[in-house]
């Protein structure tokens, strides 16, 4: 089961016509798939359209009352070759991934599907993850869109924008026999904002309907001759049906045109932004009435010669404010001034940063550069504050001279911050395990992979030397061959295992005989995209099929060496597999599953468990870590090999003592690996576990008082002892 | 008309809460007339890491029926009226960022503090000022409101969010009175009884406005005589000292005397005043340092103090009070210790403890039972005898391997504090702080000593050319990795630079 669940939130997709939706901006999008008759969906979950994923699982009834067929697809390149289905048949159908990795993996199909065209309506909704929080490498699905002609729209951030995008999508997409591609940047995932429902609409032509009447049109497939056929159609019959469609539906937008002789070119997804920074600069009202002329791209692709032209016509200058490079929107607008002959003059990275997120104070120092050089705006006239240093002392004790003394930065105080593991997680152990190994072996490369096992590259752990992707650990690891002292380490994940890790990292490795290790991390869920279930999950899923064992797939693909850890949190275990896969004489692939159930998901569940047998009076055990102060010398060693974030520091109470001591906090839900830890790596004795145990039996509550009497008794005798030598 | 929306960031880590916080908003300003949107960028679903949430709302204009405003996805620098942080270093990333503005930005803000990994895996102390941040806080904010959220959260049975919601009613900074904040939270229907608590003490807080300071040190000077001979007598030798080091030496003393018994404290003190009366040993800063590093060193933990602080009443107490038991629950508690052949050859008589560590058949045969780490039961009566036993060794400690060992270092270093004395007082204060170093139990004690070694070597070689600058930058370096790599690069630095020209 997913991490959130929107089980409250979905009974908003059956709202009807009128009615207000308050919400997140991806429950919004569902709303908009169902009000655009969908006959199926698909997708791959990841930050950041997981969330939609987790919208249409938890939505399963509303999408069935209509005849939505939905899927949880292995991969991206499932989901892309799922909206094969809209190929020959009149069937409007939509999938999402995360860009541009999901692009990546979808390209064959998606390459495919571009090639011969579509009927039906193909929506592919992608989470741009680029820019502030963004977990992957910096590139647009602009390049991407551009190179299969698939058409991207980019529609301004807030919901009606957005619902609107969706529809006019399935539409365009019909209009020009072309799949359509939808950018959802980050912030506009994670949207909370309102708009006017419609009806939901049910489609007339379901999947069912066309399993029973199969259509097979030799054109539409990729071989040829039809193949060089296609490259004609897409430039003499869809484009020019898209242009003509984009144009006469006003889909991209131009407000107040003509108030200046300049303009500025914007991507739908940026609007926003920049209205924020006209705004600020005194050229714009909060209800977007502008002065200066804007034209936005809610199409980001193909762009529309017709309108560009009369945008640029008579005017002075333009900037085109265009995230991300290459910046081909401008060079296509400086290819149109070129061609049609218009004066005016064209700016974008030649002011705006040539790389990089446009957030307000990038856009605002470039707009307003723009904006001067034309004399729509004074120089300077406000600033973008800058924290820096803070005088201290103002006036010196002498009257003549006024000595300002500076503060300190406040880089030096404040440390970045990253996404770490949780508190209790269970892949913990398995790097300190490596850790320990370490000190016994040196160190290993270390392949890693996608998904939460990568937070291991940071402090504390620094393991890992590269990610080429997911599920691409053990792949990474190909060529890591040929030493006789060592062998390379790779780490997977389940979610990556699944997505493709069994074929081109584990029957790689088969095949091409590797020695090397794979570690796969194995917490029952696809954590680190939300906890959503997969083919080896342990939970009981009521519509999908889980509980099948990743050592048999590893078996089945020919793995000899396979060995699992039940118990991550079993330090010797791990360490002693660990070290056995990496000195052992035999030759081949060694896989070792290291396995205990992801702490978010689990402490989810057990807390709704203890709650209700505490309620029935059942005995129930709390267990909690603690540290003795005293003893603790303030050498970190443990937490080194944790980084657990419920196990911290505070200032030491000794008053010998300046170095802080550990400490566990609150929130610590006594995974057990503190203990672990200072046993295999004898660290010291401050370690203390706390059984708390509610609703006793009497035999324990009777032993317990027994020894607490007699217990007490002893101490007060060595109290008193003690309390006659204290001054 | 307004035509300004209500501009309101909140700085919180991934699973704290600060999405709901924002939610809680949104949901405040829809229900009593106005537009609200909320965004964030949560990054790797958020585990941990630093979170902003930007909140923007905008009064519904009752005279231009759906005309909607534009709002922002970001917080602009200079354009924020509210920063909400749910931690201190946090808030202090806000101020960074130039998100808190002197002429508009009310920051409301915990002072508490949850440690970076940086802070926390440092070997020795590696906290930020947060002094510092509460400064740039304070100058850089229009208004500025700080208190230990975390306490108060606590004290409620609630979370953070919870409080700052509290607080930013109480601070009145958005057009709403209290009991629509209420209602927000009661609409929201989990855990409304703890949340609206938490809001009630977040909301005083802030009301009272009481400024944060870190706490003082409140040492008070032990008494100048006592009718007990024993400590009187060790009271007449600590006023001996000079006024400003009598804070670390009676402290000192207490523990050595806790640690042992008094006499031990008097060979403390007879220390102390040997290197005092030495040739340049009159300074108090070294004679403070000298105090407070030798009385450590002289309690070094042993199984012995180990099993004695683990058996105490005040520390079954701590235990019981920090884990929060009812009385009608049971709490058992389990000590996680790893006795090697070492400490067991150490806490032994020295001649019996050096026949023992050699390797024949009786130590292969105990060598075994030593491979895995124990968990004792401290509060149940076999646990807790059994330590009380260990504990009870104490009359013997000066006969263990253990005491002979650290007696030959101790004597050395304070030798060697003293050659540096006659030299430099702040050499030897350097060479005092070294101590630091040696601390811990099993293989981190052995790395520590190794470092202190290396480093008393090398001033040993160098004593007339070495700075105590540079004994400082040798220490710090010991502590900059586990494996040592920095303080032997360093050594090998000094000793090709300095070295020559000590010759």
């Amino acid at each position: 089961m997913a991490e959130r669940s929107f089980l409250k939130e979905v009974k908003k997709l059956r709202m009807g016509e009128g009615e207000v939706f308050s919400g997140e901006g991806i429950l919004a999008v569902t709303k908009a798939l169902l009000e655009s008759g969908v006959s199926y969906v698909a997708g791959y979950q990841g930050a950041p359209i997981s969330h939609l994923m987790d919208v249409l699982s938890d939505a399963k009834e509303v999408l069935q009352e209509h005849g939505i067929y939905f899927e949880n697809s292995a991969s991206e390149a499932t989901a892309a070759a799922t909206l094969a289905a809209s190929v020959n048949y009149p069937m409007r159908g939509a999938v999402t991934f995360k860009a541009t990795v999901g692009t990546n993996v979808a390209s064959d199909a998606l390459a495919n599907l571009a090639s011969g065209g579509v009927l039906g309506g193909a929506l592919i909704i992608v989470g741009e993850d680029y820019g502030e929080g963004s977990s992957i490498m910096q590139e647009r699905s602009l390049a991407f869109a551009m190179k299969s002609q698939i058409w991207l729209l980019d529609p301004r951030p807030n919901l009606p924008c957005m619902v609107k995008a969706v529809k006019q999508a399935f539409e365009l997409s019909e209009a020009s026999n072309t799949p359509v591609m939808l950018q959802m940047r980050i912030r506009t995932c994670h949207l909370h904002g309102q708009f006017t429902a419609s009806d939901n609409r049910t489609a007339d032509f379901k999947t069912g309907d066309a399993v029973d009447n199969p259509v097979r049109d030799l054109d539409r497939i990729v071989l040829p001759p039809a193949s060089f056929q296609h490259e004609q159609e897409k430039v003499q019959k869809r484009w020019p049906a898209a242009v003509e469609f984009i144009k006469s539906h006003s889909l991209n937008e131009f407000f107040s045109e003509n108030l200046a002789d300049i303009g500025i070119i914007v991507q739908g997804g940026v609007y926003n932004t920049l209205l924020r920074v006209l705004k600020n600069l005194g050229l714009a009202d909060v209800f977007g009435e502008s002065q200066i002329p804007i034209y936005v791209m809610n199409v980001a692709y193909p762009v529309i010669d017709d309108e560009v032209e009369r945008f640029c016509q008579g005017k002075s200058a333009v900037l085109m404010v265009e995230e991300g490079q290459p910046n081909f929107t401008e060079q296509n607008i400086s290819m149109i001034l070129r061609q049609k002959n218009l004066t005016a003059r064209l700016h974008g990275k030649d002011i705006l940063p040539l790389a990089g997120e446009y957030n307000s104070e990038r856009l605002f120092e470039g707009v307003s550069d723009f904006l001067q050089r034309y004399g729509c705006l004074e120089k300077a006239e406000k600033s973008i504050p800058v924290a820096d240093l803070i005088p201290v002392t103002a006036v010196s004790e002498t009257e003549s001279a006024a000595v300002v003394q500076y503060e300190p930065s406040l880089a030096d105080s404040v440390h970045q911050r990253p996404p770490g593991f949780c508190t209790g997680c269970p892949e913990r152990p398995i790097f300190t395990a490596m850790k320990l190994v370490e000190r016994e072996l040196g160190s290993h490369h270390v392949s890693a992979d996608i998904g939460c096992h990568l937070f291991s590259i940071l402090p504390p752990f620094n393991l890992g030397n590269t990610t080429m992707g997911y599920g691409l650990g053990a792949a990474g690891a190909a060529a890591m061959v040929g030493s006789e002292k060592k062998r390379a380490i790779a780490v997977m994940g389940d979610g990556g295992f699944w997505h493709n890790g069994l074929t081109s990292g584990i029957a790689n490795a088969v095949f091409n005989k590797s020695d090397n290790l794979t570690i796969i991390v194995d917490n029952s869920y696809s954590a680190a995209t939300g906890g959503q279930d997969l083919l080896s999950s342990t939970a009981k899923n009521d519509s999908r099929s889980t509980g099948h064992e990743i050592s048999t797939a590893v078996k089945s693909v020919g793995v000899k060496w396979v060995r699992t850890v039940t118990h991550t949190y079993d330090l010797k275990s791990m360490i002693r597999e660990i070290r056995e896969a990496l000195t052992t004489g035999f030759k081949g692939p060694k896989v070792l599953i290291a396995q205990s159930e992801c702490m978010l998901n689990k402490q989810r569940r057990l807390k709704r468990e203890s709650r209700s047998a505490l309620d029935e009076g059942k005995r129930v055990v709390r267990e909690r870590f603690g540290v003795d102060a005293d003893t603790c010398t303030g050498d970190h060693s443990c937490i080194r090999l944790s980084g657990c974030p419920s196990l911290s520091i505070k200032a030491n109470p000794d008053p010998l003592r300046q170095d802080p001591v550990a400490t566990v906090i609150e929130s610590c839900v006594g995974c057990g690996l503190c203990g672990e830890v200072s046993h295999a790596a004898v660290l010291c004795p401050s370690f203390y576990r706390v059984n708390v145990v509610s609703n006793p039996r009497w035999l324990e509550r009777y032993l317990f008082r027994m020894s607490v009497k007699i217990i007490s008794l002893l101490q007060r005798v060595a109290d008193r002892r003690r309390s006659r030598l204290t001054f | 008309m307004i035509s300004e929306p209500i501009k309101i960031a909140v700085f919180a880590m991934g699973g704290e809460g600060g999405g709901v916080l924002a939610d809680w908003i949104v949901s405040l300003a829809e229900k009593n007339g106005f537009y609200g949107q909320n965004t964030s960028v949560p990054g790797v679903a958020q585990r941990t890491g630093a979170t902003i949430y930007y909140v923007e709302i905008f009064p519904i204009p009752v005279d231009l029926p759906g005309k909607l405003p534009v709002l922002g996805l970001m917080p602009t620098p200079g354009d924020v009226d509210v920063v909400l942080a749910s931690e201190l270093m946090e808030a202090g990333r806000a101020v960074q960022r130039g998100l808190v503005t002197d002429d508009r930005t009310s920051l409301i803000s915990s002072s508490s503090r949850v440690y970076s990994i940086s802070e926390k895996s440092s070997m020795a102390d590696g906290r930020v000022d947060s002094e510092s941040i509460l400064l740039h806080a304070e100058k850089s904010a229009h208004k500025f409101v700080c208190f230990d959220m975390a306490d108060v959260a606590q004290k409620s049975g609630s979370v953070i969010s919870a409080v700052l919601f509290g607080a930013l009613c109480g601070s009145g900074d958005l057009p709403f009175n209290r009991s629509q904040f209420e209602d927000t939270i009661r609409r929201g229907g989990v855990g409304v009884e703890p949340s609206l608590r938490a809001f009630e003490s977040g909301y005083n807080e802030a009301r009272s406005a009481k400024k944060e300071t870190l706490q003082e040190d409140s040492w008070q000077p032990p008494d100048r005589e006592s009718e007990d001979p024993v400590i009187n007598s060790l009271l007449q030798r600590i006023y001996q000292f000079p006024v400003p080091t009598i804070h670390f030496i009676a402290e000192g003393v207490r523990r050595l005397v806790d640690y042992q018994d008094a006499k031990y404290a008097h060979l403390y003190l007879d220390r102390l005043k040997d290197i005092q009366t030495s040739f340049g040993g009159n300074d108090n800063l070294l004679i403070q340092e000298t105090a407070r590093h030798l009385a450590l060193w002289m309690s070094y933990e042993d199984t012995i103090r180990v099993a004695d602080l683990k058996t105490r009443s005040k520390r079954f107490e701590r235990v019981h009070k920090e884990v929060g038991v009812s009385p009608q629950q049971v709490v058992w508690i389990n000590e996680y210790m790893h006795p090697r052949m070492q400490e067991i050859c150490e806490t032994l008589p020295k001649a019996f403890g050096k026949w023992l560590s050699r390797p024949h058949f009786i130590h292969r045969l105990i060598a075994r039972f030593t491979q895995k780490g124990r968990v004792v039961p401290t509060n149940t009566l076999f646990g807790y005898l059994l330590l009380c036993s260990l504990a009870f060794m104490k009359r013997w400690r000066r006969a263990t391997l253990r005491y002979s060992m650290e007696t030959k270092n101790i004597e050395a270093w304070l030798i060697m504090v003293k050659k540096a004395a006659a030299i430099d007082p702040a050499l030897a204060t350097e060479l005092a702080k070294c101590q630091n170093l040696v601390k811990g139990y099993g293989d981190t004690h052995s790395r520590g000593l190794s470092s202190f070694r290396k480093i008393s070597s090398l001033v040993d070689q160098l004593m007339k050319s070495i700075s105590p600058g540079l004994v400082a930058k040798l220490r710090l370096a010991a502590l900059a990795d586990d494996q040592g790599n920095k303080l032997d690069d360093l050594i090998k630095k000094t000793q090709t630079s300095l070295g020559d020209f000590s010759e």
